[in-house]
């Protein structure tokens, strides 16, 4: 597991309140937005903020949407993109 | 447990709430509570930490912002002054001695008073993620707000976010708030264990952060 996974795990588990065990059992389709009833825009809003916080880098409002926040794989692949991207900068 | 207190307000004097735990004694901590949503995110944390300091001797004071929970005033009219303002009114009738502002309470606590900071939040970091939640909520249902014109709607002419009705001033002011922490100390997350109330989805209890906030003050106030 490499350190954007670990810390988006970590973060997830902050918001939903999960136990580590159960948010170490995700995988790339567990259902995000829409599958988890905890999730309203509220808590996404939340979760991003933290997500820029904790990785240091900026999501644009463009970049937020359905297919992003559709399952743990998307997201993760997408932050894994985006701190590639701002290391090459 | 209820405890009232003179507070002005746009339309003269009112009467603002608060939870009290008042037995007389020499250490009085007013508890600012954060702002918005993650208020009612941290209030039991917040109720049980009270209830600790209550059986170790301390009283406290947790009151509403104006316009917030029992608050007879409107919330459209509040701004960062007027609750700094009023916090200062609620420091000064509760005689209070101490200080625990909480994530945006660092915006509005009375900093003449010494104590404690937990997690300050600065003005903007709020602003910016009720601002995302709208935007988020719009695309749901298929339209499309922009962050940067919502803002300047808000500045102009206020704004609903998360379901509070923001006036122009509260955003205005949000926009380049910093905590004014002045020689309080700063209590990480870190230091109570366990992932931040504020971000998590539904309000919940947590005793272990309950305790260490409770154990941490009490050991300041060596009592």
């Amino acid at each position: 597991m490499n350190r954007t996974d670990s810390t988006l795990r970590a973060i997830l588990q902050d918001v939903l309140g999960l136990s580590a065990e159960r948010v170490a059992a995700f995988d790339a389709t567990t259902g995000l937005f829409g599958d988890l009833p905890e999730l309203d825009s509220m808590a996404v809003a939340g979760l991003l903020t933290e997500i820029e916080d904790r990785l240091d880098i900026v999501i644009e409002d463009d970049e937020v949407d359905g297919e992003l926040l559709e399952n743990y794989g998307n997201l993760l692949s997408f932050l894994e993109d985006k701190i590639a991207q701002s290391q090459e900068e | 447990m209820i405890a009232a207190w003179p507070c002005p307000g746009p339309s003269g004097q009112c009467e603002e709430y608060a939870l009290a735990f008042d037995r007389g004694r020499g250490h009085r901590v007013l508890i600012i509570p954060a702002l918005f949503d993650e208020a009612n995110r941290m209030r039991r944390m917040l109720v049980d930490t009270m209830r600790l300091l209550d059986a170790a001797g301390i009283d406290t004071f947790l009151p509403d912002l104006p316009g917030c929970n029992e608050s007879p005033q409107s919330f459209t009219a509040q701004s960062l002054h007027g609750w700094r303002v009023a916090m200062e009114h609620a420091a000064r009738h509760f005689r209070t001695t101490d200080v625990l502002a909480v994530r945006g309470g660092a915006l509005v606590f009375p900093a003449m008073l010494p104590g404690w900071v937990l997690e300050p939040a600065k003005g903007p970091s709020i602003l910016r993620q009720m601002l995302r939640a709208r935007t988020i909520a719009a695309r749901e249902v298929g339209q499309h707000e922009d962050s940067a014109a919502l803002l300047e709607q808000g500045r102009s002419e206020g704004l609903e976010l998360a379901g509070y009705r923001c006036g122009a001033s509260l955003i205005a002011g949000l926009q380049d708030a910093l905590p004014q922490i002045e020689g309080q100390r700063i209590i990480s997350q870190a230091e109570l264990g366990g992932g931040g109330l504020w971000l998590r989805a539904e309000p919940a209890a947590a005793p272990e952060q309950s305790a260490a906030l409770a154990r941490l003050i009490a050991a300041d106030l060596s009592v």
